[in-house]
């Protein structure tokens, strides 16, 4: 990595773990301070980041696109949550020990399922685990008779509908449309208190830069090289005597692994999780963040989750009918006129900006190689 | 013997009978209405009522009405009928005629009569007579529909005297659903008989007509235990008759359900096979072009409305060819514009329709408003085929399965007899070497790629009949549409024909059992488990294109 990059990076970790909190807990009446609401929607972006993470690594490195990472994301939020209703207890409007909404249902008894719910670790491990295993299960059967490309794309955004069709079903005694919320306590802690949201967002942030190390460890790694060979060509890969399925099925469940964490941190922020969060749209939303910020740069992504979103929350409340139009439109330029995203574009104005200076020198930059890659990424199996 | 009997209730139901003019009692009852006592009046309204006759049903009427005066008083006391009031003068006048035969009696002065005031009493005696009258009225009427209206109505009310009335109506029908109600109510007010015997052969003529509205009647007569053992057994052996023939309806209601969703998933799928056969793309706008094509529908349709009401039911012919029209010229805009730059590269081109979607979805609800739009069926396509007793085949149903297989045969033909087939198929074998051989490729795209778009607008047309008009109708149905192409694979027909049948029986047979919901959760997971065995769909392309 260059010097100016690391920098840069350290700059923007630097920013979001420290600079951001630090700035919550001046009085508000400074010109640095950052108020509870913002702190807050940064936190959501960041749970966003940390998802855009595992889909780059997905999409980026394997080429394996997957339409349907909210069903992932929201088994982690619906994981949380569930622990999080169960934290209410009697507080509830009904002072059942029921959730609110079972109590509508007329449940008489807490469902099997919940039950272990109630504890805390338990808990922190399905939020991995539950994401996690559900994506082997489901990446097994996919890759192991090699769906792939467009097909493994249309099964998993038919995986997001049956989700948000079935999470959407009061029998499922899941909240139904209305979803989980009102949460009281997080651990124990009341959610209610600006120190509790700030500890989150520490949280948030920390997360973040763990995934993104854990990453980049990854796509340094040989797996790593062998996931970008497999994306190149993957019939080619397989006659080296590589398995590709089983690369991709890691990188699977890895990246439903962080989509589930996403989930989890973004239930207490929020304060709420919905079926809509899980269905074809918010899915397929997830994978214009990576594309925009520049796909198979994991900075690209993060980037990408924070200033898409960021300009969401801008848009839905000045113009909130341009959004949709506005979202499209970002989904079709990218396509066609930064196919590597805004990191990959300044990446390559960056090169010959390097270039101009010494002609002599070849640039060997990863970043450089690596966006060169995601480039082709897409059509890589066509001759 | 019973011929004639049958001419003369003809006769009867044609004219009435000169004899019921003379009819001494209703002549007798006409005075009676004078007197001021309520139950007489009562009396002298049934007697009237009892002759049937048309002429004395259309007196009660003008009773019921206000209409009927008393004038002169004793022997002289005669009952009329008025109707254009004039003034005269100081005096108001009214044209009055004989109750009976309606024959001028000359105009008389208002003050002169006095008016027969139908009280409520009175009105509630004359209203069985008059609908009594209207159900014989309606099982002579010339529309099928009405006749077989009073013959549910006639079957609802199970009143022995009706019987002779509904088997002379009976000896008349041609129409068979109407004759068919027609024997299940004579069955029915049979049924409510004193006689044993006829209450016997009354319950196994409803057995054998199969029909569901007689189960209650049937299922007490079974519980009754006033009723002899022989007349509950045959009660019983008729309800397992009309159980096993509603299990038979069932069975082809769902099979005819599931050609009817196969149809629509074919008419959407097949534009999208063709393309993703072609360029290896899943137009993710093809729902949104299904929803441009719904909303051409509806301005055609307001457009025939304003313009040429007398014609509305055209309409529907002309939005098929104009909705086709504008969805092919959206794709080929998209197309040109902006797809063919990204060819070779599929995962881009979805991301890149899907952004097209959006952005045409968005457009329409800015442009047409959010809510649903109102698009009327023609009245060539709505009522039903009668198929068998409790089923009803909806023409727009059929319709639909009639466009698509229009559609497939139009393409089979496009691709296998024409030169523009033979092009597109050169291309999608393999688009180098084509474009070596001179094709081009280009055009080609540009066609196959509008031919796609027109069909989507041609369900989304057809759709408009069954579902709702709104910007997320193609959301609806897309994924399903996307599950029958991959299912079938690519650059067969036949693959895409054999899926869209596969998923559409599967989801309606097992929608009873789990539920529309689950029901489609369980054909992913089918979908899934079937890509195991054939993980590039039903007819991959085998060989060395396979990788390309």
């Amino acid at each position: 990595m260059r010097k100016p990059e690391r920098l840069g990076l350290i700059a923007l970790g630097l920013i979001l773990v420290v600079v951001l909190p630090l700035g919550n807990l001046l009085p508000p009446g400074s010109p640095l301070h950052v108020s509870n609401f913002t702190l807050n929607l940064f936190g959501k972006f960041l749970t966003y980041a940390i998802l855009a993470l595992g889909l780059d690594l997905l999409w980026g490195y394997a080429g394996v696109l997957s339409l349907g990472h909210g069903v992932f994301f929201g088994l982690g939020a619906y994981a949380m949550g569930m622990h999080l209703m169960l934290e209410i207890g009697s507080k509830s409007v009904y002072q059942s020990a029921l959730p609110d909404f079972m109590v509508w249902n007329q449940v008489t008894e807490l469902p099997l399922f919940w039950k272990p719910f109630y504890s805390a670790p338990f808990t922190l491990v399905a939020i991995v685990l539950v994401p996690a295993l559900f994506a082997l299960v489901f990446g097994f059967l996919a890759f192991r008779s090699r769906v792939r490309g467009v097909y493994l794309s249309i099964i998993t955004q038919a995986l997001a509908l049956s989700a948000w069709l079935v999470f959407n079903r009061n029998e499922m005694n899941l909240g139904g449309t209305n979803g989980l919320a009102d949460f009281k306590t997080v651990f124990g802690v009341p959610l209610n208190q600006a120190s509790t949201q700030r500890a989150l967002y520490v949280v948030t942030a920390l997360t973040l830069a763990a995934a993104w190390a854990l990453c980049r460890w990854i796509t340094q790694s040989r797996a790593g090289k062998v996931l970008v060979a497999v994306r190149d060509s993957e019939t080619r890969v397989l006659f080296c005597g590589y398995s590709p399925a089983n690369y991709k099925l890691f990188v699977f469940v890895v990246s439903a692994a962080l989509a589930g964490v996403a989930g989890a941190l973004y239930a207490p922020q929020v304060g709420i999780i919905t079926p809509a969060k899980m269905g074809v749209l918010p899915s397929i939303e997830m994978v214009v963040w990576v594309a925009a910020g520049g796909r198979g740069t994991l900075i690209g992504a993060v980037l990408g989750a924070i200033g898409v979103n960021w300009m969401q929350s801008w848009l839905t409340t000045s113009y909130p009918d341009l959004w949709l139009l506005f979202l499209g439109a970002l989904f079709m330029s990218v396509v066609l006129f930064i196919p590597d995203g805004v990191v990959g574009a300044l990446a390559r104005l960056a090169q010959s900006f390097r270039r101009g200076r010494s002609a002599t020198t070849l640039d060997a930059s990863p970043l450089g190689r690596a966006t060169l890659g995601a480039s082709r990424a897409g059509g890589s199996e066509t001759p | 013997m019973k011929r004639l009997l049958v001419l003369l209730f003809v006769a009867w139901l044609a004219g009435a009978p000169a004899s019921h003019a003379q009819s001494p009692e209703a002549l007798k009852a006409l005075a009676d209405l004078v007197v001021d006592n309520p139950d007489k009046r009562e009396a002298a309204v049934a007697v009237i009522g009892a002759t049937k006759d048309p002429k004395w049903l259309a007196f009660l009427t003008d009773l019921r009405e206000g209409h009927v005066y008393a004038r002169g008083k004793g022997k002289d006391l005669e009952v009329v009928v008025g109707s254009a009031k004039s003034t005269k003068g100081d005096a108001e006048v009214i044209e009055i005629v004989t109750a009976y035969d309606r024959t001028p009696l000359g105009s008389a002065p208002l003050a002169s009569l006095v008016e027969i005031a139908a009280d409520r009493r009175l009105r509630i005696a004359i209203k069985p007579f008059l609908d009594a009258d209207e159900t014989r009225l309606q099982l002579a009427s010339p529309d099928p529909e009405a006749r077989r209206g009073a013959a549910l109505k006639l079957a609802h009310q199970a009143d022995v005297g009706a019987a002779s009335v509904v088997e002379a109506a009976i000896a008349k029908e041609t129409v068979p659903n109407v004759r068919h109600a027609l024997e299940e109510a004579l069955a029915l007010i049979r049924l409510g008989s004193g006689d044993a015997s006829a209450r016997i052969l009354a319950a196994q003529a409803l057995g054998a007509l199969h029909g569901s509205g007689a189960m209650p009647a049937l299922q007490r007569l079974a519980a009754d235990t006033s009723a002899t053992p022989a007349e509950r057994e045959a009660a019983t052996s008729a309800i397992r008759q009309i159980e096993r023939w509603g299990l038979l309806v069932r069975a082809v209601e769902t099979v005819f359900q599931g050609a009817s969703l196969a149809s629509i998933l074919l008419l959407m799928a097949l534009g999208l096979a063709i393309v993703f056969g072609l360029m290896g793309v899943i137009n993710m706008a093809h729902g949104e072009l299904m929803a441009l094509g719904a909303y051409s529908t509806f301005v055609v349709q307001n457009v025939f409305r304003t313009r040429w009401p007398g014609h509305f039911d055209a309409y529907f012919v002309v939005a098929l060819p104009v909705s086709f029209a504008v969805a092919a010229l959206v794709g080929v805009v998209l197309e040109r514009g902006v797809i063919r730059r990204l060819y070779g590269r599929p995962l881009e081109t979805l991301l890149l329709t899907w952004g097209a979607s959006l952005i045409i979805q968005q457009g329409l609800r800015l442009y047409f408003g959010a809510a649903n739009v109102d698009v009327s069926s023609p009245t060539w396509l709505s009522g039903g085929f009668a198929l068998m007793t409790g089923l009803t085949l909806p023409f727009n149903r059929l319709f639909i399965i009639v466009l698509a297989s229009v559609s497939v045969a139009a393409m089979y033909w496009l691709l296998f007899r024409t030169d523009t087939g033979l092009r597109i198929r050169a291309v999608t074998q393999n688009r180098t070497m084509s474009s070596c051989l001179g094709v081009r490729a280009g055009w080609v795209d540009a066609t196959t790629f509008a031919l796609g778009a027109g069909l989507a607008g041609l369900a989304g047309c057809a759709l408009t009949q069954i579902g709702n008009v709104g910007p997320s109708l193609g959301q609806n149905y897309i994924v399903d549409s996307f599950m029958v192409v991959v299912t079938g694979g690519v650059g067969k027909l036949l693959g895409t024909i054999l899926a869209a049948a596969g998923i559409g029986t599967l989801n309606k047979g097992i929608e009873p059992a789990l539920g529309a919901v689950f029901a489609k959760v369980a054909i992913l997971i089918a979908v899934i488990l079937f890509l195991q065995r054939r993980p590039a769909g039903l007819f991959a392309t085998r060989g060395r294109g396979a990788e390309a």
